[in-house]
């Protein structure tokens, strides 16, 4: 039998103020349910790059997190103006980012390199001026 | 190295996490760019800065730093030291510049989270 959880936030655009708070939040409860090292780690930094990605990019979104006991499946749901090129979103230092993402230590194109990084299994469905799925997965 | 030491060397000010100076620490990641903190800092390690928002001490949080050492004088504002407070993530400040601080800091055997960056997403390990 397995055992599931899971928990849901929402994250508002341009709220740079509060930017990392939800994924201080997410790794505090994961951590709460025995999850650890690595891929506790892995998890936090992935779920902190998507929240800045929401914060700077998108109008609101919400971070979904379902822990299983084989993995961890994040959904970050944002409505927003979409990603028109993939790929090149993708590349190591292309960036759209303003001056305010800029002046918190973001923006310089390694958000979802980063995010990749992070994970076992990696997807994004995009819509231009409706936005954008990325779907994470970790396992455990 | 433990904080106390880093401390006394870099004459830094201790602007938060006073009970964690006998903290050991043997890494050290400096960056202003919060997003190679993620990607490359290691458990454990000081990670230096030039930043003074709340953002670092999160970031320090998720990658779990023993501590953030600010350079350049710069002093934080309040939000950051309070979170720094709730978060428990010691916070030094020190006048030297992220050359000076680095140097110091590795002459006395601080070494880097990782040694190289070779190629997209290849980390050369210490």
């Amino acid at each position: 039998m397995s055992q599931k959880c899971e928990f849901s936030f929402p994250v508002e655009g341009e709220n740079f103020d509060d930017a990392g708070k939800v994924s201080v939040e997410i790794k505090r409860l994961l951590k709460g349910l025995g999850i650890t090292g690595d891929i506790l780690r892995r998890t936090a930094i992935a779920t902190y790059e998507s929240e800045v990605n929401i914060i700077s990019y998108a109008w609101q979104g919400t971070i979904d997190v379902r822990v299983t006991d084989d993995n961890i499946l994040i959904n970050i749901q944002d409505s927003g103006p979409g990603i028109i090129d993939i790929e090149q979103a993708m590349q190591q230092g292309y960036s759209t980012a303003n001056d305010r993402i800029r002046e918190m230590g973001f923006g310089a194109g390694m958000g979802l390199f980063n995010i990749k990084n992070c994970s076992d299994g990696f997807e994004i469905l995009s819509e231009i001026n409706k936005g954008t799925l990325l779907k994470i997965l970790i396992n455990r | 190295m433990t904080l106390r030491e880093i401390a006394d060397l870099l004459d830094a000010r201790v602007l938060a996490g006073e009970k964690h100076l006998d903290t050991e620490v043997k890494t050290a990641f400096s960056a202003d760019l919060m997003s190679d903190v993620l990607a490359f800092a290691k458990p454990g390690s000081i990670m230096i800065t030039g930043l003074t928002n709340p953002q670092i001490v999160r970031i320090a949080s998720i990658v779990d730093n023993s501590a953030i050492l600010i350079v350049r004088g710069k002093i934080p504002p309040d939000e950051t030291i309070t979170l720094a407070e709730e978060l428990d993530i010691p916070v030094l400040s020190t006048k030297y510049i992220l050359f000076e601080t680095s140097g110091r800091l590795y002459a006395n055997g601080i070494i880097g989270c990782v040694r190289k960056i070779e190629g997209p997403g290849s980390v050369i390990p210490l």
